[in-house]
Parts: structure tokens; C-alpha cells; sequence
């Protein structure tokens, strides 16, 4: 079985134990990840996953935005300080934004605070950061449980957490 | 403390199979600051409406809650149940818990679990908002329409006829489209400028229309109700006023050999063209990269080679010297109706993902057209003045194959879907050719045949009728042998391979949009598809509107369309808009950027982000006058709510009504309370 360090090098690769629906149920962790997306893909994606029935794993909870370029790294800083173990942010393809550009706007801010996480101490591979279009409900699952799988690997997030308590 | 009231919606049992909405219902209740919680069948409904307006009179609540499906479904619904309660419709959110739970969920448990917090998340989200009110904004009632085939000519003049102004552009140097191209049409058989013309003159006459030929869309600012549009007139070299269309320079023009566009490249065409003889505006045209004066002065000749043109006219109108023009128009809302070109089927492809049919022998072998060469040829104003004689050596083909679906349905060569209106063309094509060939024999190969709509099951049955014979395959290969072309094809009805003498070919190839569609979409920002068709808001319910508020479409630049259905979409479309100049004002969702004036300091990254130009520059001054500094300022008619702006501002001066931080944090803090 590969360890966190080789799941960290190559998250994509790791296959999924159970495709559907409870993954890693074996291990008993199940990680909180709090999904930030845009309103025009991501979200309209996520609803088009629901209307296809498509089975995923139920440790996302998503907060609508109207943009990807709405998201404040803050967030992600806040979501891991209450205590999430993984944060996904997604919004439209490139060059498909709803605003035009709020999307390259999100993805600069975010190649730079990937940086950042490590510096803070969070392992970069509980951020997630995506593309999924209105009409990739597949997609989106497929988010979702890599996220939920690469997050189980890592195990809770407790770093922060003991700091604050500190 | 906040009143909140939640509602838990079963959706039937789309959400209570999986989801235990009593227990959500309940645990809701227990939460700080909500004064009500109850769940019930159907939310939407008539009853379950009355019982969120009755629990928020009775509960003198200050916030909703509906945990039902997307707010994409229903949050107007429910805001608008809101608002009738005497709510301000902003203080309504929904928690979806049907596409994004119970529908991806069969752990029952878990499900729950999640639901739960999916409500609490709205919940402390909806404490903090605000009532907010919906902003108004005048509207400019003059709309822009963009390409002058059919379907622009249709909207131009069903907005006009309403009784507001038009501004037509159109890119070639006469409207009318491919539909002057045609023949005549199916499924009637009428001759297509007998119905067109007289509509392309009447959009020249019509006193609230104005023609931009020859132009090009530039650039857009602006927002529904506001746009403002930058046009490009492209420089005629023939000053419009001046000229009376007398057709004295086009006659006199040594350049006689140029292929003409309008013919399909079938006919010749002079320098100083217009394009076909019921062109509108009749107004010519300088084709610098073939006039001799041009050429000429590209190579930097001292003394001009020609002017003949110029010399012929009596009037005075050749300006060699004209420059392209910038115009800039105001207008409320916008009409895209670019058409289509058709697919090229030889080896050089105009985009990558294309294959093209190299085996078929395109442009190598003269005799082998496509349906809009043949249109030209049995055109009684085209080349040949309307009989069917073959390219190569103008004889009357006595065997005519006509291949369906070239490029269409055939994901090998670059595209998945049916062109849609091939079949009715070519049982046309081999009609028109037998009524004027009498002893002349049509074969189709096709794969299906694929006439939907009315009366054209009909038609195309008629085609087999009368002896078009009909051969359900495809054809591998073509190639020349002697005075005809040999056409290698394999019937699957009887399981044989078929090899044709055919004196001519006409391959019905795939619709697609025209080239460049996608700058005119971003310039729009529209969005289209993988292959460029400007994408509708809605497949079914909003099939003329575009994503961006105020921008509609028509005709086959959305997806490959007959006559009729682009007049259907393009009058759709008109309606649409008149209805939106019928009011004054157009009110808008108040989701709009604010400045905080105390805290800004003027930083200016949010007018460097913002794509739209809705930050202004403000004086702040004090009592005496003296100015204190300049903040930032968002013009609300301008904003389109992203919130970039907000995610940039270091100072935090710059919040997004409806998803402020505090809203966010809020939630974020509900997971983990
Ligand atoms: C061989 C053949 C035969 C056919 N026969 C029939 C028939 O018998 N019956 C029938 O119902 N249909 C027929 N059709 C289909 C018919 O041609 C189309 O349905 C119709 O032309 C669509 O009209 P439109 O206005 O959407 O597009 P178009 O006719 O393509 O007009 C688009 C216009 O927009 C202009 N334009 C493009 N880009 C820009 C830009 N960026 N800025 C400004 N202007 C621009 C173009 O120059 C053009 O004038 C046939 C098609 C083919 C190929």
C-alpha cells in the first residue's frame, strides 16, 4: 500500500478502493473538506452530478460563490483554522468565466498561495484546485472523491488546530 | 437574536429517501437563532408556500431557509414567497439538499449528517444578511443586430416594426446571407430571392433601420440596457452618398477575372465588385488585394497603374483614399446572428480538430462541388444562368452523386453532429436536377435519412419518386478516370460494393459556424460550444438568449438551422427584446460591490481587476473644499457582481452585497461549531 509520500507526489494516480460511494470507509477517518466554487460552472457542474444521480462521497460541503476571483485565500486560511482537513476550490475553464477573467484572477492568486500552504505547515495536497464546467457532472465527482481519497491518506488535519490551542 | 425559520423540503421523496428530513427539521430547530423549523412534501407547492408565509407573519421571523434543490430551481420562487409575506426577498436562501445530497448519497446516515450542515451553513449565512433592494437602470430602446443574412433581416425587422430602432452590421458588402445564394428552397420549391429580396429592400427602406455594410463589430462596453458599441466601417473606397448604383465602374474594370465568392468561386468577378445584382446596399466595393491601383501602390508605385474606375464615374463617388471608420452606437440589447459556413473538404483545414476528406478528390478534380456550388449552378442568376453544366468542361452531367453527411456525424473527421438540414437539401438538389435534365439520373449515397418537420418526410420522398435512387452507404474513394469520376462506394442494404460513373459530384457538406465566431463571442462575452455555435442560456427554456444578460441569438450560428427555423428564432428573439424596451427601466439583483469610504485608501487594485470598468474615481473633500483624498467607487449599473474586487482589496474596503466575508466566514464556522 503506498504511503502519504508517495499519494502526495502523485495524487491523480491513486486509484479509488471503492469508486462509489464510501471510500476509505475501512479506515474509519472520514475528513471534512469544505468545496469553495463559482456559481456558473462548478456549482451548475455539481447540480448537473445530482440531476445524473451520480454517486460520490459525502465529505464535501460547498459554499456558492458568484466566482472563482471572489475567493479570498482567507477562506481557505479560515476553513483549515476551524478545522477542515481539505478545501477544494473550483470555478470555470479558462477563457470560460462568467465574468471574462475572474478565473485567471483566482488561478494566479492560488499558484502563489499553494506556496504559501507549505509554508504555514498544511500539506499542499489538501488543497484541491479545479476546473469544472456546467456540464462536467462527472468531473466534479471525480474532484470530489480524489479530493475525499487524497485527504483519508493524509489523515485529520490537526496542525493548526493544536497551534490555536497552544 | 436572529429569527430564522427552516424549512425542509421531501421533494416527494426526492430528498426524504435519503435524507431523514424530520431529524434535519429537528436538529435545525435546536440551533441559536432559529425560531422555527419544520419539514413538509412539497415546499414548492401552493400549501407549502402559504406555510412559509404563515410562519413568517406568526413567527415575526427575519430570516428563511428553504433546505430543498438548487437555488438554480428555486430560489425565485421562494424569494418571491418571501417578499409577498412582507420579507425582504434577500433575507430567503436556500440550502441545497437534494442535487448536491440526497441525489448523490445512499448512505442514509452520512446524507443526513451532511444535510444538516448544509442547512446550518445557510442558516449563519443568513444572519448576516441584509435586506437588500433591487437596482434600476434605464434602457437605451435600440438594439444592435449583427450579420444581415435571414435571421438578422427577420429580427432587424420585427424590432423595428415594434417600434424601435435598429442598428444593422453586417460584415460582407450586401446583407442577404446564404439565403441569396440558394436556388430555390425546401420544402416548397419557391425561388429563393423572390422571397428574400424583398425583405432585404425593405430593410434598406425602413426609416428606424440603419445598415452598416462592409462592418464589423469592434468592441463593447456596457451592460444590458447599455451597451456601447464600437463599429468598424471598413473602408469601400466608394463614397455611399455619392454613389447611384448605375454600374458604369464595374463594367469598366480591367480586372475581370477574379472568383467570385457570391458564385461559390464558379463565376468571375471584377475589383470594384458588387457582389450580386440584388445586392443591399447596390453600392460597390474596392477589392484592394486584387485592383490594380492597389497592387501597385503596395509595391510603392510613384504614379497610380489604374483609376478607370474612377475616371468612368460621373458622379464622382471612388475615394481611393477613404480610411476605415470608427463608429459608436448606443443601444439596449444585441441580436447575434452570424450564420454559418461550410465545411472545407479538402486536405488544408481551417482548425485543427477538422480531417477533411482528402480521398474525395476536392479541388483536384473539378467536377466534384459542393451544395452551395450547386445552388449557384441551378440558380437562374447564377454562372451558367441556371443549367446544370459541370465545371470542368460546361457539359450537362447525365449521372449526378450526391454524398450526405461529409464532415457531419463522422467524429473521424471532427464533428459529432448531424448538420440537420442536408437531407432536405439534397433530395432539393436532385429534384432540381431532374426537372432540368430529364434524362439525367441522381444518386444519393446517405447514411439515414433524417427529415423532420413538416412536410419534409414528404419531400424527401417525393425525391425517390422521381427516380432519385437512393443508396444507404458510404462512399472510400473517388478519383478521376477519362471524362468521368469514379466513385467508389459500398451499398449495405444489399452488401455490395458499388463503383459509379459519375459526371459530377456534389458532396452536402457539415454546417458550421462561421470562422472567428469565437473573438466576435469573447468581444460579446458569450459563451459557445466546442465547435463555436454560440451557446443559448437555456437548451429548452431560454433557447434566444445568451449567458450575458441582454445579448440574444438567432439562426444557424447556434447550431445548423433551415430557413424557417432561424425566421422562427430570429422573430423569438425581436419579441424577447421588445419586451425588454417595453419598460423604462430594467430593475437588476442588488448582488453588487460597495466601498467602505472610511477604511479605503485608494489603492486602486480593485479598478486594475475589475474586467467590466465599474470602478470610478471619487473626490472625497472636506467642509472647506480641500480635498482629502480620492477613493474608489463602484457604478452599480456597471457591476456585475463577480467579486474580484473584493478578494483583491488589502484594506477590506470593497464588499459584494449577498457574499460579504462575514457571510462567508459565518458558514465556514457552521461545519465546525
Ligand atoms: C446548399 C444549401 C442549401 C440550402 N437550402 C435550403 C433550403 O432550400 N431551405 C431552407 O430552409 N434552408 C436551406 N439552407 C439553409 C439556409 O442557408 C440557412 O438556414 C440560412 O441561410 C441561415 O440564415 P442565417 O441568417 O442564420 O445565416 P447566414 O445566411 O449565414 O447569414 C449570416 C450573415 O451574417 C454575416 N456575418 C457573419 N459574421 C459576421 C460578423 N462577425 N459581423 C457581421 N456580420 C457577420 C454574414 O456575412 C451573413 O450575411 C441551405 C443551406 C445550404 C448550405
Amino acid at each position: 500500500m503506498s504511503t502519504a509520500t508517495t499519494a502526495q507526489q502523485k495524487p491523480q494516480a491513486e486509484p479509488l478502493a471503492d469508486p462509489g460511494l464510501k471510500p476509505g470507509v475501512a479506515e474509519g477517518f472520514e475528513p471534512k473538506i469544505i468545496a469553495f466554487v463559482c456559481n456558473w460552472c462548478t456549482y451548475t457542474g455539481a447540480d448537473l452530478a445530482g440531476t445524473s444521480r451520480i454517486q460520490m462521497a459525502p465529505n464535501v460541503r460547498m459554499i456558492r460563490l458568484p466566482c472563482t476571483g471572489r475567493i479570498d485565500p482567507l477562506f481557505v486560511i479560515k476553513a483549515f483554522e476551524r478545522g477542515a482537513d481539505g478545501v477544494i476550490v473550483s470555478g470555470c475553464h479558462p477563457a470560460d468565466c462568467h465574468y471574462a477573467v475572474g478565473n485567471y484572477h483566482a488561478r494566479r492568486r492560488f499558484a502563489i498561495f499553494r506556496d504559501l500552504l507549505e509554508f504555514l505547515g498544511i500539506e499542499p495536497d489538501r488543497l484541491t484546485f479545479s476546473w469544472v464546467s456546467a456540464s462536467e457532472g462527472k468531473k466534479w465527482s471525480e474532484v470530489v472523491n480524489d479530493a475525499t481519497q487524497r485527504v483519508k491518506k493524509l489523515g485529520p488535519f490537526a496542525a493548526y488546530q493544536s497551534l490555536v490551542d497552544k | 437574536m436572529a429569527r430564522i425559520g427552516v424549512f425542509v423540503c421531501h421533494c416527494g421523496e426526492n430528498i426524504s429517501r435519503t435524507v431523514d428530513t424530520a431529524a434535519v427539521a429537528q436538529a435545525l430547530g435546536e440551533m441559536p437563532g432559529v425560531a422555527h423549523s419544520t419539514d413538509y412534501k412539497y415546499m414548492c407547492s401552493d400549501p407549502g408556500q402559504s406555510l412559509i408565509q404563515a410562519a413568517i407573519a406568526e413567527q415575526k421571523l427575519d430570516g428563511v431557509v428553504v433546505a430543498a434543490c438548487s437555488p438554480h430551481m428555486h430560489e425565485k420562487t421562494f424569494r418571491r414567497a418571501a417578499a409577498n409575506a412582507g420579507l425582504n426577498p434577500f433575507l430567503c436562501e436556500m440550502a441545497n439538499i437534494r442535487e448536491q445530497c440526497s441525489w448523490i448519497h445512499d448512505d442514509r446516515e452520512a446524507a443526513t449528517a451532511k444535510a444538516i450542515d448544509l442547512v446550518r451553513m445557510i442558516v449563519e449565512k443568513v444572519k448576516h444578511n441584509q435586506p437588500l433592494q433591487p437596482i434600476h437602470i434605464p434602457v437605451t430602446r435600440r438594439a444592435l443586430v449583427i450579420g444581415g443574412g435571414i435571421a438578422g433581416i427577420q429580427a432587424a425587422l420585427d424590432i423595428a416594426d415594434g417600434g424601435c430602432e435598429v442598428v444593422l452590421v453586417e460584415k460582407e458588402p450586401s446583407i442577404g446571407g446564404h439565403m441569396s445564394q440558394l436556388s430555390e428552397t425546401f420544402p416548397t420549391l419557391d425561388c429563393s430571392q423572390c422571397i428574400l429580396t424583398p425583405r432585404m429592400v425593405e430593410v434598406y427602406q425602413h426609416p428606424r433601420i440603419k445598415l452598416l455594410s462592409y462592418s464589423e463589430v469592434e468592441s463593447l462596453e456596457g451592460f444590458i440596457g447599455n451597451f456601447k458599441v464600437t463599429i468598424r466601417q471598413k473602408a469601400r473606397f466608394v463614397d455611399e452618398s455619392k454613389c447611384n448604383g448605375c454600374g458604369d465602374c464595374t463594367k469598366k474594370c480591367p480586372q475581370k477575372k477574379i472568383p467570385s465568392e457570391f458564385d461559390a468561386g464558379l463565376g468571375t468577378r471584377t475589383a470594384i465588385f458588387v457582389p450580386f445584382p440584388q445586392a443591399v446596399p447596390n453600392i460597390p466595393v474596392i477589392d484592394r488585394a486584387n485592383c490594380l491601383l492597389f497592387k501597385g501602390r503596395a509595391k510603392g508605385k510613384k504614379k497610380d497603374v489604374c483609376g478607370i474606375c474612377a475616371r468612368t464615374c460621373t458622379r464622382g463617388a471612388i475615394d481611393y483614399d477613404q480610411e476605415d471608420r470608427l463608429v459608436t452606437e448606443e443601444v439596449g440589447a444585441i441580436v447575434v446572428a452570424t450564420g454559418y459556413q461550410l465545411y472545407t473538404i479538402g486536405k488544408i483545414q481551417p482548425k485543427e480538430y477538422l480531417r477533411g476528406y482528402g480521398e474525395y478528390g476536392y479541388g483536384e478534380i473539378p467536377d466534384v462541388i459542393d451544395g452551395l456550388q450547386f445552388e449557384r449552378l441551378a440558380s437562374a442568376s447564377g454562372p451558367t444562368a441556371g443549367e446544370i453544366r459541370r465545371p470542368s468542361d460546361g457539359k450537362v452531367p447525365k449521372t449526378v452523386v450526391f454524398l450526405q453527411c461529409i464532415g457531419s456525424r463522422d467524429p473521424a473527421k471532427g464533428i459529432e453532429y448531424c448538420s440537420k438540414i442536408c437531407c432536405m437539401y439534397v433530395a432539393k438538389h436532385t429534384m432540381l436536377y431532374q426537372h432540368k435534365v430529364h434524362d439525367g439520373q441522381a444518386v444519393v449515397f446517405f447514411m439515414d435519412v433524417r427529415a423532420g418537420g413538416k412536410g419534409y418526410d414528404e419531400f424527401t420522398r417525393r425525391a425517390m419518386n422521381e427516380g432519385a435512387l437512393y443508396l444507404r452507404g458510404r462512399v472510400s474513394k473517388m478519383y478521376r478516370d477519362g471524362e468521368v469520376i469514379k466513385v467508389v462506394g459500398y451499398d449495405t442494404l444489399s452488401g455490395e460494393q458499388i463503383v459509379l460513373d459519375a459526371d459530377m459530384v456534389v458532396l452536402a457538406t457539415a454546417m458550421m459556424p462561421q470562422l472567428g465566431i469565437e473573438s466576435l463571442a469573447q468581444t460579446l462575452s458569450v459563451s459557445y460550444d466546442q465547435y463555436g455555435f454560440i451557446n443559448e442560456a437555456h437548451p429548452k427554456l431560454r433557447p434566444v438568449e445568451t449567458n450575458t444578460a441582454g445579448v440574444f441569438v438567432a439562426g444557424a450560428c447556434q447550431a445548423p438551422r433551415d430557413i424557417p427555423d432561424s425566421v422562427a428564432m430570429a422573430s423569438a428573439a425581436a419579441s424577447k427584446i421588445l419586451s425588454l424596451f417595453s419598460n423604462a427601466e430594467l430593475s437588476r439583483e442588488p448582488m453588487v460591490a460597495h466601498v467602505n469610504p472610511a477604511t479605503c485608501t485608494g489603492c486602486f487594485h480593485c479598478e486594475r481587476v475589475c474586467h467590466f470598468g465599474a470602478i470610478q474615481r471619487k473626490e472625497v473633500r472636506d467642509r472647506q473644499g480641500n480635498l482629502i483624498k480620492v477613493i474608489a467607487e463602484v457604478n452599480e449599473g456597471v457591476c456585475q457582481g463577480c467579486g474580484t474586487c473584493q478578494a483583491t482589496c488589502p484594506s477590506k474596503s470593497i464588499e459584494l452585497a449577498g457574499f460579504t466575508d462575514a457571510q462567508v466566514f459565518s458558514a465556514i464556522n457552521a461545519i465546525f461549531a
